[in-house]
């Protein structure tokens, strides 16, 4: 079977959202975070050189994404990283434990594409069947 | 010949559409769109009319889900919507204020003629994007501790002033005098602030901009003058922009406790992103509370960034700021809840108004407008995208009876911005308008693309709506000449 992508990317007026895909729920997770730094640079640009941990719990799959996602907006928004890669070290309905590896900007390498306010809860899907598959939308 | 919006909306006059109870089960009113029919399959194409129409899920909601004639499709509530809710038995929604809360413009008259900025518009520009940090990210040159920030929550604009940004007069002439009433910093995290301290003072990016503008059509000279636009080919000022990561922050962190509340008052919606509580409940207080802190960060910003707009022209033109006569003609909110008083059923209620993306359109008479407006109506700013025009209006009776006094706040978007970055280069839209004497300067090309006209409904199409509807008068209109973007 071909290699489905990863991610795509979700078009709206206004706004800009990100479908992702993978073997499994954690997977699919991953991919989104990652799709969400796609919007902001071009991660190839991106080097591994920090990381950061992040520990949630919410009260289903749906909360847990949104409020991830939000969790790196704001380490983006404070203090400049930009996330390439993630290990979903535990993802169940209510908990989620995470690390995100990148670096912070630094504009003579980044090029910034577009600033990401929130993830929001409008279109919100976490779909278990076949793997993994989520789609959320955030305000641009 | 059939059109795709019948057996759907009900035709009340050439402006308004409604969208009755039956088109969804569990609607508390109907809807009512602001739009000319040709405006009508962009709206319907979007799924638009899905998103006035859950609007009107909200428990206590008051007369109908609104929609001004810029509407486009958001998340939870539609971009260009209005809600008015009881405060006895209604919620309050933070998705019905939006991430950006108090986004809004602030618009500045100057004495100088497009004769004499023409010559200079390139210094200007230059001159403006250099002292107003723009752009993702961007820090401003403002640092203030947490206490300050605490201060700025509640004080807004005023504390600006005392800070010497600006003088007394410009907080006359804003919303509000630029502080909200309820403002409580305690309701505000941490991560909020941590978000907000270093972006105070910054235009930020995306659709926000600073704009060089003249004036070149007077509908109302008598209006124009009492504002200071005394005729066609003033230089005017228009700035864009709003709170910044701290409102977005605000908005996350309600979000998601009122998710909670949703729960806990077993409330039924169509989208999690309506999530809403009581506004007379814990919940709805301390967002209301945290909501008005933003609103202030964001008149103190627009505030601290006009101060700059005045040294720049001042340097630029070797002249007073006195010389210039550059006085703030009026500041207003478009993403914002408010606690008004509206006629309802022949008695007088308090009730809770959502605009998300629509401006506040006061009448004549009506206390909450400054004096010196109070025989006009309350100034209204329209901006619309960096190629047409922007427009000034004021509010009428015909508002405060139909939508809660609220008009359109735009040209709402048409395209989505990749369809636009596909279309367009920055580059070619930079070179194009440059044709047309218009000087852009951006601090990323590829937003200049997502900013392109083509990208949005034409201003002066929905402000015809409006006008003709009544909801606001047409007082003039003004194109671009230089524009910073972030």
């Amino acid at each position: 079977m071909a290699k489905r992508k990863d991610f795509e990317i979700l078009n709206h007026t206004a706004d800009v959202g990100i479908i992702a895909y993978g073997a499994d729920m954690s997977q699919a997770f991953a991919n989104a975070a990652r799709g969400l730094f796609s919007l902001i640079t071009e991660l190839d640009d991106v080097k591994e050189v920090l990381h950061r941990d992040a520990e949630l719990t919410a009260t289903d799959e749906e909360s847990l994404l949104v409020e991830w996602l939000n969790e790196l907006i704001y380490q983006f928004d404070t203090e400049g990283i930009i996330f390439k890669r993630f290990d979903i070290i535990q993802l169940d309905n209510t908990r989620l434990k995470a690390r995100g590896y990148g670096e912070k900007v630094d504009k003579s390498r980044h090029k910034i594409k577009m600033g990401v306010k929130a993830a929001t809860y409008h279109m919100l899907k976490v779909d278990k069947g076949k793997g993994g598959r989520v789609q959320v939308l955030f305000d641009i | 010949m059939s059109v795709p919006w019948q057996g759907i909306l009900k035709k009340i006059d050439d402006y308004r559409w409604e969208i009755p109870t039956s088109y969804k089960a569990g609607m508390a009113v109907p809807g009512l769109i602001f739009a000319s029919e040709a405006m009508l399959t962009h709206i319907l194409e979007e799924n638009a009319f899905q998103q006035v129409a859950n609007v009107a899920f909200l428990p206590g909601i008051v007369g109908h889900s609104l929609a001004m004639p810029d509407i486009h499709w958001g998340y939870g509530f539609p971009i260009g919507g209005v809600a008015a809710t009881r405060i006895k038995d209604g919620v309050v929604s933070p998705g019905g204020v939006g991430f950006d809360i108090n986004c809004g413009v602030r618009l500045v008259r100057t004495n100088l003629t497009e004769g004499e900025v023409r010559p200079k518009i390139g210094q200007l520009v230059n001159e403006l994007f250099l002292r107003i940090p723009s752009g993702v990210g961007s820090e401003g040159k403002i640092r203030v501790s947490e206490k300050e920030l605490s201060e700025v929550m509640v004080r807004g604009s005023r504390w600006a002033v005392e800070k010497g940004y600006g003088d007394a007069g410009d907080v006359i002439v804003t919303e509000e005098s630029g502080a909200m009433r309820g403002a409580n910093p305690d309701k505000v995290s941490a991560k909020a602030k941590k978000r907000g301290i270093p972006q105070l003072g910054t235009l930020g990016s995306g659709n926000h901009f600073l704009e060089v503008q003249v004036v070149d059509e007077l509908y109302d000279r008598d209006a124009a003058k009492a504002m200071g636009i005394d005729d066609l080919g003033q230089v005017l000022v228009l700035i864009h922009t709003g709170s910044r990561g701290f409102g977005h922050q605000v908005c996350t962190d309600y979000v998601e406790l009122l998710g909670q509340a949703v729960k806990k008052y077993t409330i039924s919606l169509p989208d999690r992103q309506l999530a809403c509580a009581p506004v007379n409940s814990p919940e709805g207080e301390d967002y209301l509370a945290a909501m008005a802190c933003a609103a202030n960060y964001a008149w103190t910003n627009r505030q601290c960034i006009l101060h700059w707009v005045r040294e720049s022209f001042a340097k630029v033109f070797g002249k007073s700021q006195q010389e210039l006569g550059m006085r703030q003609i009026y500041d207003v909110a478009h993403n914002i809840a408010k606690i008004e008083e509206y006629t309802v059923n022949g008695g007088k209620e308090r009730l809770c108004v959502h605009r998300k993306g629509a401006t506040r359109a006061f009448p004549a008479a009506h206390p909450d407008v400054p004096a010196v407006y109070r025989s006009l109506g309350q100034p209204v700013l329209i901006p619309g995208d960096m190629g047409r025009f922007s427009y000034v209006a004021v509010g009428t009776e015909v508002a405060m009876k139909e939508t809660f006094g609220s008009t359109c706040h735009g040209a709402g978007r048409l395209q989505s911005r990749s369809a636009a970055k596909r279309s367009l280069r920055g580059s070619d839209v930079a070179r194009a308008l440059a044709e047309r004497g218009i000087i852009v300067k951006a601090e990323s090309m590829a937003s200049l693309a997502e900013e392109a006209s083509e990208a949005y409904k034409d201003v002066s199409e929905v402000v015809e709506v409006t006008h003709n509807a009544g909801i606001s008068r047409r007082v003039a209109r003004a194109r671009p000449m230089g524009v910073v973007k972030g």
